[in-house]
């Protein structure tokens, strides 16, 4: 094939001046920019097709949250709930940024409901659009994924006990359901495994899906092309197409200032809280979903002992099948919705049952006396915690060497000693070891009481060495030495 | 500003019925883009910076006085006398609390003074030594007077003394380290 400089320099239309040009000489930005806002529109911008990228825009968001919220977490039982009250409580714009995180993720849920509805109303997955609708319905899962393993991590009362249930709801699936709630938890009980899980899958596992996928998607959605309006053709578009830039960049980016504004607002006004840490004895606790699992909490209520394999696998199987199914079952051209009387049926029907659940479970709550007053008295305890200034935790180091005043008396005089002798100058308070002599912490799994009492008496010529004189105290200081050296764990 | 704009090969200049070219209202609408694009971004960069500077504007490791006792307590010393006093170091969101050992004294012209028990030669813990009525470093022999004057051993200066505060009658002390091995007084950490 012939090749010319010609040909070359038509990925850019006129040689230009300046950075720009220069940059573009180099990366082809402005062919690349072209492709990427040139795409034609059958019918014109519309705010109906504002969905996609505002849900691009939330993801966006919430990856960049989640980084800068990764710069103080820590992911163990022990220092999660310190880590997130530390970000809500003590970190500059910590409050609010983990909020934005949190009413990210139900913002996400909102869009996507609402991006669905709209290609499902408008019809837009027909016309060889399967893989990208099957695409979108992966990335659903995913998303409602990432809600389900974020809301954990902060490890507080309310966290702690949704998960439980939630990981639970996955143990009634038949014959591997046991095994999938193990696998979730780490373990058959939810602990400091069970928050590793779910840091990687929030973290790792989910959010590379997530990436790929939407690359995925928008890549699909560009190969079939936008659907256009309701009459229009899903197979070969007739109608005039507008160009997505402008106008319809600029409708996007009106939800995404609407979307800024409420969440910051709202992230300012109403902060999320942080309750107490979990308590894994608190039986008296009773815990409730986010809103948007509000619909699936009530309907696996309804499902009890041999049907509720029809409740937790049937149904939902049936719902989802259809789901996935859709584009393949629905084939026609027509798109118009009062002519798919079907399919908007359909619809109405699931979004008042998903409304339904959810309002039937508020109002339950409420109007049981004895579960309103828990949920209140639950309410109340969170924003007591809130009110309470940040307390550091106090690290294990130091716990060992306050415990020791508490424990046993021989090993408190022990300790006196120990600090009396300057031991510590070369061993580190409370045995910890300095640059100068090993820690004595866990000596005592290596040596006996016998062999320690040899030890202070003859040092080794490597103890020598670095400086470690002999003992000789009187016998009754050098038991309450050994005690304080069995002590230290 | 947009380089990247249709060029007029691909897009006609054309009209609106009532006269204003499409190009013109192209460009208004690119500034909006462009403003809103930035607006955005600026609005979500501020609480991220402050969020990630935190740690460096705020202190986030930090001494605190520890209380000794009530002043009139030490209104009569004739030896130094041995105080453990519990510091918290603060470490973001974790804290440490190590004991260290201070001695309450009196200098020449009686004034209470407080010093710390870190040994100036190497850092040992240096006792009290009640027959010699000197303080008598255990590692390499070094000894102080009671109000921690430098006398003999291969210390290059004297004991060194805290900083004390009195608050509501209670004696308070800053615990520092300072460096080991000069002859001036120089707080480390």
């Amino acid at each position: 094939m012939q090749y010319t400089q010609e040909d070359q320099d038509n990925t850019s239309s006129t040689p230009q001046a300046g950075l720009w040009g220069w940059i573009n000489k180099r990366t082809g930005i402005d062919a690349v920019l072209r492709v990427a806002l040139y795409e034609p529109i059958p019918g014109g911008a519309r705010f109906a097709y504002i969905f996609g990228s505002g849900l691009l825009f939330i993801f966006i968001s919430q990856v960049i949250t989640g980084v800068f919220l990764a710069l103080y977490y820590v992911p163990s039982a022990d220092h999660a709930h310190t880590t997130v009250a530390y970000i809500t409580k003590a970190v500059t714009a910590g409050s609010f940024l983990r909020s934005l995180h949190s009413y990210g993720a139900s913002a996400m849920v909102v869009v996507l409901l609402l991006h669905l509805s709209q290609t499902y109303i408008y019809g837009a997955y027909k016309g060889h659009r399967e893989l990208l609708w099957l695409s979108g319905c992966t990335l659903f899962a995913l998303i409602l994924g990432m809600a389900f393993t974020g809301y954990l991590l902060p490890w507080d009362q309310r966290a702690y006990f949704a998960t439980a249930v939630g990981t639970s709801a996955a143990s009634e699936v038949p014959l591997i359901g046991e095994s999938i709630k193990r696998m979730m938890r780490g373990g058959t009980e939810m602990g400091t495994l069970t928050i590793s899980r779910f840091f990687v899958a929030h973290v790792f596992l989910i959010p590379a899906g997530i990436f790929s996928l939407v690359a995925t998607h928008v890549f699909l959605f560009r190969k079939a092309g936008a659907a256009g309006p309701t009459d229009e053709d899903p197979f070969v578009p007739k109608q005039k197409a507008e160009l997505f830039y402008p106008r319809q960049v600029l409708m996007d980016l009106s939800l995404t200032a609407l979307l800024i504004i409420a969440l910051g607002l709202l992230c300012f006004l109403v902060p999320v809280q942080l309750g107490p840490p979990a308590n894994p004895a608190d039986a008296q606790y009773i815990p409730r979903p986010e809103w948007y699992y509000l619909p699936i909490f009530q309907y696996l209520k309804y499902w009890h002992g041999s049907l509720s394999v029809v409740g937790i696998m049937v149904v939902p199987g049936i719902l989802v099948a259809a789901i996935i199914a859709l584009p393949f079952l629905d084939r026609g051209a027509e798109r118009r919705p009062w002519k798919r009387p079907i399919a908007m049926t359909s619809y109405a029907f699931v979004t008042l049952m998903l409304f339904g659940l959810a309002l039937r479970s508020q109002y339950l709550d409420k109007h049981d006396v004895g579960v309103a007053q828990q949920l209140a008295k639950q309410q109340a305890e969170e924003k007591e915690y809130m009110s309470t200034p940040f307390e550091p935790e106090l690290s294990s180091a130091s716990l060992a060497a306050a415990n020791v005043q508490l424990a046993d008396p021989q090993a408190a005089k022990g300790k006196t000693i120990f600090e009396d002798h300057s031991c510590n100058a070369c061993h580190g308070d409370g045995g910890v070891g300095t640059a100068a002599a090993p820690a004595l912490i866990g000596e005592s799994r290596k040596h006996s009481p016998e062999q320690l009492q040899e030890l202070f008496a003859h040092p080794t010529a490597k103890m020598t060495a670095g400086g470690m004189p002999p003992i000789d105290f009187p016998p009754d200081d050098v038991k309450a030495l050994i005690a304080y050296v069995e002590s230290l764990k | 500003m947009c380089a990247w704009r249709l060029d007029s090969a691909t897009a006609p200049v054309k009209t609106e019925a009532d006269g204003t070219p499409i190009q013109n209202r192209r460009s208004f609408l690119e500034v909006w883009v462009v403003l809103g694009s930035a607006l955005i971004g600026a609005l979500l960069a501020v609480p991220l910076i402050r969020f990630a500077v935190f740690p460096l504007l705020r202190r986030t490791t930090e001494l605190k006085n520890s209380p000794l006792g009530p002043l009139a307590d030490f209104s009569s010393l004739t030896e130094p006398v041995l105080r453990t006093i519990q510091i918290e170091q603060v470490d973001g969101w974790r804290k440490s609390i190590s004991e260290k050992a201070v001695y309450i004294t009196k200098d020449q012209q009686g004034h209470l003074r407080v010093l710390t028990s870190v040994c100036p030669h190497l850092g040992c813990t240096v006792p009290w030594n009640k027959e010699r009525k000197l303080f008598v470093c255990p590692c390499h022999g070094g000894t102080y007077m009671p109000d921690g004057t430098y006398v003999s051993g291969p210390a290059l200066r004297g004991m060194d003394t805290l900083e004390t505060t009195v608050a509501d009658g209670q004696l308070m002390v800053r615990f520092q380290y300072f460096r080991q091995l000069v002859s001036d007084k120089e707080v480390v950490g």
